[in-house]
């Protein structure tokens, strides 16, 4: 345990070794891990907001995805009521048409049945009539029997 | 080491515990120590050769190695020693923080030269004690003790230094008043001024020194202690038993060196804490 100017020695290395550390070694060293701290918060920051917003826009897709498919289904629906309706009156349509053209078809024929019976019935009359005189000869005379004959021909 | 005639326990021991040292004869030339006598002679004008050199080389191992990592820091990823580096100084940058809550730019990289160089020298004392000796002795340099911290020179220059930075930062925080008053009028009351100043005096003085003794008492017996196992090896019955001793005991001076390293570091910071410390609540 001998003192000696060693300690003078030492002390001034001590001091130069400390003011080189506070001056070079230091400040570099803590600033560039202060800087990546700073710089891994900030990342960190950002992936969690980023997460955030995925999370939100998911969010907002399923609602858009669930909104347009209850639009979808409303107008399936809607369509397929009026393609019924359409179809409803369509049917109506053309029963209704085709009662009409029966219809006009029927009253054609029975104009066209009355009249080839007035037809008949005068050349029946007619025929009646001559065949009548021809069996008769002169005995019917036309003026006393005139009523007779056209009870006859109503009744044909 | 010296020729197989002398080599007894004692002299292998005290070889082993004596420095390197230069100084001034009494007759006023400059020379080389061969002897106990001479280092006596020299008294106050010599140097520890061996101490400060490794301390210098070790210090500029410390240095150098943190400048070329701090020159070429960057805040993207680190790599390799930048890692090392930066996994220390954040290591102390914490701990400093947690005892030191004054601003003062000098601390945290003062703690960080203290712990490093410090455990740098300590590390020293793991280096088997026969190598560097037998190695220097081929080259003709008689003694060589490789590890600083077991020399009480560098030990208390260190805290010496340390102790001067109290002082320093009582007076420009406190004023000179506020520190002589700090002195003189704690624990006791005023009027008991004069046992103030000795007790607290005492207590001040204490810090340095302490912190000095501590180092070097740790370390010093360390090393004696791996200095008496080596003697072991003299005899074959022995060294079995020794060579397991070494490896326990570097085993635990391997906590040692880092724990001296620590405690003389986060004392240095605490020890300044307190001379910034201008609270009423002691």
């Amino acid at each position: 345990m001998n003192f000696t100017m060693t300690m003078v020695a030492q002390s001034v290395t001590f001091a130069v070794f400390i003011w080189f550390c506070v001056r070079f070694i230091w400040p570099p060293l803590i600033n560039a891990m202060r800087e990546r701290q700073k710089t891994i918060a900030e990342g960190i920051e950002n992936a969690e907001k980023a997460e955030h917003d995925l999370a939100e826009a998911g969010l907002r897709a399923q609602e858009a995805i669930k909104n347009a498919r209850t639009e979808a289904d409303q107008i399936i629906a809607q369509a397929r009521r009026q393609s019924s309706t359409m179809i409803e009156e369509a049917k109506r349509e053309a029963s209704e048409e085709g009662e009409r053209i029966v219809q006009a078809a029927q009253a054609e024929i029975d104009q066209e049945v009355n009249r080839a019976r007035e037809r008949l019935r005068e050349e029946v009359a007619g025929i009646a009539v001559s065949g009548a005189e021809r069996i008769l000869e002169e005995e019917i005379d036309r003026d006393k029997h005139a009523d007779l004959l056209k009870k006859l021909a109503a009744e044909l | 080491m010296a020729a197989a005639g002398e080599l007894t326990s004692n002299y292998y021991i005290s070889h082993h515990l004596t420095n390197l040292v230069y100084g001034r004869f009494s007759d006023g030339t400059w020379g080389l120590a061969h002897s106990a006598e001479d280092i006596a002679e020299m008294g106050f004008m010599a140097f520890h050769i061996d101490s400060i050199g490794w301390s210098i080389g070790l210090g500029l191992l410390f240095l150098l190695t943190f400048w070329m990592v701090a020159r070429r820091a960057t805040s993207g990823i680190p790599k390799g020693l930048q890692n090392a580096v930066e996994m220390i100084v954040d290591y102390i940058d914490d701990m400093v923080r947690s005892v030191f809550p004054y601003q003062n730019k000098l601390m945290a990289p003062m703690a960080l030269t203290i712990f490093v160089w410090v455990f740098l020298m300590n590390l020293m004392d793991l280096v088997p004690v026969d190598w560097v000796p037998a190695l220097f002795a081929l080259m003709g340099v008689e003694y060589m003790k490789i590890v600083p911290t077991t020399d009480v020179n560098i030990t208390i220059s260190m805290a010496m230094c340390v102790f001067i930075l109290i002082i320093f930062y009582s007076i420009k925080i406190k004023g000179i008043g506020g520190f002589l008053g700090e002195l003189a009028f704690h624990p006791f009351p005023k009027f008991l001024a004069p046992i103030n100043l000795v007790l607290e005096t005492v207590t001040l003085i204490a810090k340095p020194i302490s912190l000095g003794l501590r180092l070097f008492g740790n370390l010093y017996a360390g090393e004696m202690i791996f200095i008496l196992i080596c003697l072991m090896y003299s005899s074959f019955v022995t060294i079995v038993f020794g060579g397991i001793l070494q490896w326990a005991w570097a085993v635990f001076h391997v906590l040692i060196i880092i724990l001296q390293a620590f405690i003389f570091a986060i004392l240095s910071v605490v020890y300044i804490a307190q001379a910034h410390d201008t609270g009423e609540d002691h």
